[in-house]
């Protein structure tokens, strides 16, 4: 079987990968690129640990090949951090607890700063409804809601 | 497996064509990878039609809409214009799965998925909707209604793919709705389904088109419910025909998501209440 050479941006640095047409690029950023931020939890788009935004646009990395990169801007958590400074997010995430075991944590975390940027003023429930694909079985979501309605009121006063 | 990345339909089609083994056209790749990842459906030739002109525009058509074969729910929710002339198609649209879904799912891949309890097909159904289709002989119209054939199943022959969804012009005092229902309020599939669309002057509905999905082994369109509707002011007794009717079209089967006896009731409950939500819309509602 050959394989498909991709030329693709990831976090703002341009990259360049060989891969197997039935590779996802879930597969890609962990097993090629060593961003093992993204999760596979179900592998069938629905629990959304593998959460990444291709051309701004949040999507399943599961249910796109690799591929299909070619040309794209993939944004993964590994960007959201700068250097050492943690995101907004990041650090609410950490002051509220709203992570146990973190496996779901990278896929939320891209999730709703994707969602942030949209809407920088959401209400409890949009925040609900849109990470209704992201599924997390330790924290009962309270927390995680917390501290996104949290982190979006500290960025509208800061802007 | 060969991934194809063709810049013309016409390349598609020929790539289909030419493949012996078995095909699969991929969009959002919301179902495909699905298929693929769980070794359900390994296809030969996995033929991406992103690449092609157009496939990513939604486009005023005769006073209607062209909606390209691989634009997203998402971008579906974004179009406020599309959304003000068939807010009932946008909402079904938008029902299926979650933001992440969203953002790859295409209401054409809805349709030529086949499932019986795919949102967006009632919805077109009952908006009267149609989809070019392009194939070794070349290009043709179908109904919506006329796509599925079965669970899984369409009325698609080797090689052909879906282009675009076409929706007809509004027209004035036109409105349309979709509800589903499920035992959760996101991130499930529905048990019933029922798309409907009406034109009202003054009071009185001038014609309708209803359907419904999930509870037969394809979307039904079903003409005895929209006659129930026309020449009513959707007053009590032409709501207890509507439901009656949609009852009566049911055929669906008992499974773990509801039994034939839940569906066929809950087939009626939501014909009622879309046709409130059309009719309301009809007179100008937001």
């Amino acid at each position: 079987m050959s394989q498909i050479h991709v030329t693709t941006t990831v976090n703002g640095d341009e990259v360049e990968f060989l891969c197997d047409p039935r590779e996802t690029l879930l597969d890609v950023l962990r097993d090629r690129l060593d961003l093992t931020g993204a999760k596979e939890g179900c592998g069938t788009g629905d629990c959304g640990a593998c959460s990444v935004t291709v051309d701004g646009r949040l999507v399943c990395s599961c249910l796109m090949l690799g591929a299909e990169a070619e040309g794209k801007e993939i944004a993964t958590v590994e960007g959201m951090a700068t250097d050492e400074k943690l995101h907004p997010l990041q650090e609410k995430f950490i002051e509220y607890a709203a992570l146990q075991c973190g496996i779901c944590t990278p896929g939320i975390l891209v999730a709703t700063q994707n969602l942030l940027e949209k809407n920088p003023d959401p209400t409890e429930t949009e925040v609900r409804y849109w990470l209704a694909g992201n599924l997390c079985r330790c924290t009962g979501y309270d927390k995680i809601i917390r501290a996104v309605m949290d982190t979006a009121a500290d960025l509208r006063g800061a802007s | 497996m060969q991934y194809h990345t063709p810049g013309s339909f016409e390349d598609a089609v020929a790539i289909a064509a030419s493949a012996s083994g078995v095909t699969r056209f991929l969009a959002g790749g919301t179902d495909v990878l699905v298929q693929l990842r769980t070794d359900l459906v390994t296809p030969d030739d996995l033929i991406d039609i992103k690449h092609i002109d157009g496939v990513h525009d939604i486009s005023r058509e005769d006073g209607g809409w062209r909606i390209g074969a691989a634009v997203s729910g998402a971008e579906m929710s974004e179009h406020a214009e599309l959304g003000a002339d068939w807010p009932g198609v946008v909402e079904a649209m938008d029902l299926i799965g979650s933001t992440q879904v969203q953002g790859r799912a295409t209401l054409a891949g809805n349709l030529c998925n086949g499932s019986p309890a795919a949102d967006s097909v009632p919805a077109m159904i009952a908006a009267g909707a149609w989809v070019t289709v392009i194939g070794p002989d070349g290009e043709r119209w179908i109904a919506v209604e006329d796509v599925p054939v079965g669970p899984g199943k369409t009325s698609l022959t080797k090689g052909e793919v879906e282009k675009s969804v076409h929706l007809p012009a509004r027209g004035a005092g036109g409105g349309d709705a979709y509800l589903r229902f499920i035992p959760r309020t996101e991130m499930d599939i529905a048990v019933v389904g029922c798309g409907l669309s009406l034109t009202r002057e003054g009071d009185v509905i001038t014609a309708a088109r209803v359907s419904l999905g999930a509870v037969a082994p394809t979307a039904l369109l079903v003409a005895d419910a929209a006659a129930a509707l026309i020449g009513s002011a959707l007053d009590d007794a032409a709501l207890d025909a509507l439901a009656a009717a949609a009852e009566a079209a049911c055929n669906p089967i008992t499974d773990k998501r509801g039994t034939i006896r839940f569906r066929t009731h809950v087939a009626g409950v939501l014909a009622k209440r879309a046709a409130k939500i059309a009719y309301d819309r009809a007179g100008g509602a937001k």
